[in-house]
């Protein structure tokens, strides 16, 4: 297969190649910014339980030595 | 998933293979109707998925599912990532073939429109901060815009109009020649399978951000933590 005639699209290179690219382009974005959402949403969801965990536990404590003090 | 890629990936390859390499020229427009290939099957998924988006709508305004809710939003934005494609790669078209990136006639112009309702649907759901009560919002807009579709089917044959009319979905034969349509129809099939994947993934995510403070959302996170 000739590439370079392949490539020219008889002389129709640039609406073609242009046409394809902008496809590619709107088509990948549409997938990766739902997966990009996700995790990032995954990993805020993720770091907001461990610090209310640890409040929890910290709060837990607490109860405790005032209840000794008692 | 995977399996879904897969099909999505062979497809594609095999409706660009052919519509890029096997199919002959244009008898007048050379190599420059090759567009079809991406423009036709764009604009279709740009009706199909409007359609697809106003049904669930309907289906969630009436029994109030939250799936379907969530079928419909996500639907939008895949929906106006290929009507702008469809804008796009016809004004590429265009320009070399009608000697102008844009005209303001009725195939055109219904088709900027369907892109301004996907944008109001997108725009009225972030801007209602109840989910549920932006998912009436939308179906109601979506319902209203439904108008918009048979108007743009129908623009060729209305209204006087550069666009060409149509070639395959018409009742007699297509005007196509087969070596043309077959890997038209393996890029319609292939754009199918790419909103099917493309909405599972938005649809996870609205999925969580909507149950975020649900215990199944909890549990999986934490469970994530631990792995």
């Amino acid at each position: 297969m000739n590439w370079q005639a392949f490539f020219a699209m008889g002389g129709y290179a640039f609406y073609v190649w242009t046409a394809y690219g902008v496809t590619l382009l709107v088509l990948v974005a549409n997938i990766m910014i739902p997966v990009v959402q996700r995790k990032q949403f995954l990993r805020r969801q993720a770091l907001k339980l461990t610090r209310s965990a640890g409040a929890a536990k910290h709060h837990r404590s607490r109860q405790t030595e005032n209840t000794e003090e008692i | 998933m995977p399996w879904l890629l897969l099909v999505f990936v062979l497809l594609t390859a095999a409706g660009l293979y052919g519509g890029l390499y096997l199919a002959p020229p244009d008898y007048q427009q050379g190599d420059s109707y090759r567009i079809i290939y991406i423009h036709v099957p764009s604009a279709w998924m740009s009706l199909f998925i409007y359609v697809v988006m106003a049904a669930a709508g309907a289906i969630g305004l009436v029994w109030r599912i939250k799936l379907a809710e969530i079928v419909a939003i996500s639907s939008a934005p895949i929906g106006a990532g290929f009507t702008f494609i469809a804008l796009v790669t016809g004004s590429l078209w265009g320009k070399p073939m009608w000697g102008t990136w844009w005209v303001w006639d009725a195939r055109l112009t219904s088709e900027l429109i369907l892109l301004f309702l996907y944008l109001g649907v997108i725009g009225l759901y972030g801007a209602i901060d109840d989910k549920r009560t932006a998912s009436r919002a939308v179906a109601i807009l979506a319902l209203v815009g439904v108008v918009n579709i048979p108007i743009i089917h129908y623009s060729v044959e209305w209204w006087n109009t550069l666009h060409q009319g149509a070639t395959v979905t018409k009742l007699d034969k297509p005007s196509i020649h087969v070596s043309m349509l077959i890997p038209l129809l393996l890029m319609a099939l292939s754009f199918k399978f790419y909103y099917l994947i493309a909405l599972l993934q938005r649809a996870r995510i609205e999925l969580l951000l909507r149950e975020r403070n649900a215990q199944w959302v909890k549990n999986m996170i934490s469970l994530g933590e631990k792995r």
